[in-house]
Parts: structure tokens; sequence; C-alpha cells
């Protein structure tokens, strides 16, 4: 190690500091203003320190619901949770288990149109789903499938990424292994299963946060995909409540709301953090 | 496309195995990337009924159309900019935080904390502070003379924009360029330290430059993530005004298509767009293949 003057350590930590209470700012600001009382949001300035409305707002906001659009009541915050967790959770698992079994059959079988298979998956990097939005919404609309979890999920349940990462991790995994399950009499899907996926265990628990955090945070489909408020997800919540001019908007219970719509992902991401920063920096290269 | 050396051998299982995939692809990639297509050369009416072929009417009205065009200019200055500052800013912390070596796990952990927020959450967040009506920074700013308001100000509009997207955003550059200056190796850096070079020149003449494919990396990949998903920021901060001054390629995509239920031109943006992503990702593929390794 190098030995730096004081100085210069006292310089970095600084900054440092500096650069962490910018990043949590907005976080701190929403937070105080969902313990506050309507009215004191609208003082000049608003308090900077949290009030004690802390159950108060929270309750109202997952139980009964803030105004929405035209002042008309909006629904409760738990069936906007509700929802966002079935779009993440159904997202991530069917990524998972597709990309898996896909990445399989690349990896450990040989077949003709194998290598037309993977280049088709890749391609979906360049069709994100904002580049085919009007089509898909008139494909899924055609299937009957506006206002359903399987027309919120279906077009969203592919990932080339995931695919990628499980393929170039299935070739690290020593040719041995196969040949001893296979001179064991071990079907393919019986290697599958207590083999291989055991040894997966690291490229999945970094996918499932990855795509938690996507399915989680998805915002353009489920507007265009859902029109009935029971499928609103925590993001269409938020943005319809405020879909109204802002002084109007009833803001401690928004904030209430916006607190409750980061919470799960923030904790996924600081609970698996050192697997997710390894994960993320050497699958994305 | 290189493979093991021992396999499987079944006939059926493989096709079975790589379908579910395959069939999602298919269905809901292929099919609607060339529905765009054809609905590209078409113009539909606002009702879906009649359906004329106009060849490439719809891209000439579109890239004649002051606005797009305008679009296009403002897609490009947003990714800049977004790019430019994350990267700034997240290459300056990092270098602080690898610095100070296992003592800045503390400060890590909260600086990647927005990568787990919402785009939408970020611009929730954002549209509160600076709010005409309720935002605390409106207030603080007319002390310094600077009446706010990005409903209003173009200029206010844009530089929100592009504050809650590079708020939003630095995280992920943080981590990879922390991931990049732990794998250079401690000892060019400490042979540099004992020709009596200073913290600040081991950065700029060994760190940084040995930082390159990183940031190249970075700079793709923070254009990809302003030319799509930033959407939410924009659809809530300014629904693309004042005066269009916000209004991204992929919020047009959106207001054409469903508010205007133009989806002929919709269309043919979407084109122009994948043909913007797909040099992109072809300028990323060309760059993973050369890539340098020290």
């Amino acid at each position: 190690m190098i030995a730096d003057p004081v100085r210069t350590r006292v310089f970095r930590h600084t900054f440092l500091i500096v650069g962490c209470m910018l990043v949590l700012f907005p976080i701190y600001v929403s937070f105080v203003a969902s313990t506050l009382r309507l009215e004191q949001i609208f003082q000049r300035p608003m308090p900077f320190l949290p009030g004690g409305e802390f159950l108060t707002n929270y309750y109202q906001a997952l139980f009964v619901g803030g105004r929405g659009l035209g002042g008309a009541r909006a629904i409760g915050a738990l069936v906007m949770v509700r929802n966002s967790l079935i779009l993440a959770v159904g997202i991530t698992v069917s990524k998972i288990i597709i990309s898996l079994l896909s990445s399989f059959a690349i990896v450990f079988f040989r077949f003709p149109g194998r290598f037309i298979a993977f280049w088709l998956v890749l391609v979906t990097l360049m069709l994100p789903v904002e580049v085919r939005i009007v089509p898909t919404y008139q494909l899924v609309s055609s299937m009957g499938l506006l206002n359903s979890y399987a027309g919120l999920i279906l077009p969203l349940a592919v990932s080339a990424t995931a695919t990628f990462l499980f393929r170039q991790y299935f070739m690290t995994i020593p040719d041995e292994m196969v040949e001893a399950a296979k001179v064991d009499g071990a079907s393919p899907m019986r290697f599958f299963w207590h083999i291989l996926i055991p040894m997966s265990r690291t490229p999945i628990a970094t996918l499932v946060v990855i795509q938690f955090v996507y399915g989680w945070n998805q915002y353009l489909w489920p507007l265009i995909a859902t029109t009935e408020r029971r499928f609103w997800t925590l993001m269409i919540g938020l943005s319809r409540m405020l879909a109204t001019a802002d002084h109007q908007a009833d803001w401690h219970i928004v904030m209430a709301i916006t607190i409750i719509a980061m919470v799960p992902t923030i904790v996924i991401v600081l609970s698996m953090q050192q697997q997710f920063v390894k994960g993320l920096t050497e699958s994305e290269k | 496309m290189v493979g093991k050396r021992v396999i499987f051998k079944n006939r059926r299982l493989p096709y079975l195995l790589i379908s579910p995939e395959v069939i999602l692809v298919l269905i809901f990639f292929i099919f609607p990337a060339a529905q765009a297509l054809i609905q590209s050369l078409f113009r539909e009416d606002a009702f879906g009924i009649t359906r004329t072929f106009v060849g490439l009417a719809n891209f000439r009205r579109a890239l004649s159309e002051p606005l797009y065009v305008r679009a296009i200019g403002t897609t490009i200055k947003f990714a800049i900019a977004v790019a430019l500052s994350t990267m700034g800013v997240a290459l300056f912390l990092s270098s602080l935080a690898n610095a100070i070596g296992r003592k800045a796990l503390p400060y890590q952990t909260i600086i990647i904390a927005p990568y787990a927020v919402a785009p939408l959450v970020a611009g929730v967040m954002w549209f509160f502070m600076f709010s005409p009506a309720v935002g605390l920074f409106t207030y603080l700013l007319r002390f310094v003379g600077i009446q706010w308001n990005h409903t209003i100000i173009p200029a206010h509009a844009f530089l929100l924009v592009v504050v809650a997207a590079s708020w939003q955003r630095m995280s992920y550059n943080f981590l990879f360029y922390l991931a990049g200056m732990q794998s250079i190796p401690d000892s060019l850096v400490e042979s540099a330290a004992i020709d009596g070079a200073t913290p600040m020149k081991r950065f700029w003449f060994i760190t940084f430059p040995l930082l390159s494919p990183t940031s190249f990396f970075l700079l793709i990949m923070n254009f990809i993530y302003t030319f799509f998903e930033t959407f939410p920021i924009i659809h809530q901060l300014t629904q693309g005004g004042p005066s269009n001054a916000t209004a991204t390629m992929v919020y047009r995509i959106y207001r054409d298509g469903f508010r205007g239920l133009d989806f002929g031109g919709s269309a043919a943006q979407s084109v122009v767009l994948m043909a913007f992503v797909v040099t992109v990702v072809a300028l990323q593929f060309r760059y993973v293949e050369r890539k340098v390794v020290y």
C-alpha cells in the first residue's frame, strides 16, 4: 500500500461523504414528506425533520389510497404491491427457467438449428419493448390478453442476457462432470436437476436480483397493457395519482407510496450486494 | 460456435428444451418487429379499418417533420449529457473509493442504492423537489434569484430530466469504474508512486488510460439507457414539454402511437430507432471482439 498524506485521506472521505449525501438527499426528502401532514408539506419551506404522521400516512397509503384522477379515490397501495410483486416474480422466474432450459440445450447437445436458435435469442437484445411497442400492443390486444397478468408478463419473459450468461457459465463446467454423470447412467434431465442447477447457484442468484429489479421497475408496458385499476402496479398507481395539478396532489400519500415502491428493490440489491456487484460487472462485459 | 466435447445424445429433447424460448422470441419479438417494418410502409386510418401502401412516405414524412428531427437531436443531446455527467461523477467517486480500499464498503452501499430505484420513482422524487407549487428546491432557488419552473421554461425542463436520469444512473457507472480500477495491478500504481508521481498524476497517466475499455463500454451502455429507460422519467417530469424540449424518440413513439393513434408514423419511428440500436449494438460487438487485455 502507498501511504498518502493525511490531507489526501481527509479529502477523499469528505468528497465521498458529500457524494453519498447527494445520492441520499432525494430519498430523505421523500421520506420526510411521507411522515408529514399535507398542510406541512405546503409550508415554505417544508419541515426538514420527519413529522409524526408515519403510521397514519402509511396506513392510508396501503389500505385507503389518496385522491386519484379527477378527485376520485384511488385504490390502496396494497393491491399495487401485489401486482408489482406478481409482475416482478413472474418475469424473474420465467426468464430464468426459460434461459436455463435453452442454454442447457445449446451447450450440452448437438442438433441442427442450434446456431440459429442462439442468434435468434441474441437478436432480441436489439429489440427492447420500447422499439416494438405498437405491434406488441396490437398483438397482445388481438390475443385478448390486455388487462391480464399473462399479457403483462409474456412479452417480457425472454432474456438474452440471462441466456448468454448461463451459456457462458455452462461452458466453464468441466467435461468430466458430464462424463461422470453419463457413466453413472444419469439421464440428461437428471444431470440438469441434480448437478447443473445446484452448480449454477451463483449466476442464478445474480440474475434473480437483476431481473427482479427490472420487473418491479417496469413502466411503459404496464402503462399500455392495462387500463383497469385492479391491475395497477406501484409505478402505474403513482403516476396516475400525480396526473393532476401539483398543488392538488395528495403529496403525503404519494410520498409514502414512493417509499413503499423503492424499499423492496433497495433491500434486495443491498442484501445481496457482494454477489450482485460481482455478477453485474462480470456478466455484462 | 465452440461447444463442449462431451455431450448428451438425444434427438428430440434439445428441441423441447429450447422451444419455450424460441417460440416466445418468434411471437413477441420477431413478429412485432416484422409488423413494425410492414406497418411503416402503410398508412392506416385511426380505426384500423383501411390500410394503404405508401412506400417510404412515412419515413419521408417523419424525417421532414422539423419536430421529429428535433426529437432525434434532443435524444442525442440527452444521451451525451447523461453519459458525461454520470461518468464524470462516477469516475471521481470511484477513484476516491478505490484509494481507500476496504473502508469504502459503506460508501459503496449508499452509492449503489439508486440502481434499485425505478426510473419512475426517481422522476416522482425530483418532480416533488422541483415542483412549482411545493418544491423545496423551487423555494431555495428563489433566494438566488432563479424563478424555477420546468413546466414553462424549456431549459429548466431539460436540465431537470438530465439531473433525475443521472442521479439514477450514476451508481451503475460507479460500480463498473470501481471494478475496472480494482483489476488494475497494484504494482503499476505503486511503481509510479515510488517514482514520485502524485495521486493526481497516478490517476491521469496510469489509471485513466487503463480504464479506456470500461469508459467505452459505459458510454455505449449509457446511450442505450438514455434511449430506452428514461421514458418513465420524461413521462413523469415533463410529458415531453414544454414546447417539445424533452420529447425524445421513444417518447414520440409512445405519443404518436397511443395518443395520436398514428400507427404507421409511430412504426416508422420505431424502425428508425431500431436502426439506431443496431448501430450501437454492432459498435459494441466490434469493441468486444477487439477488447484490449492487460
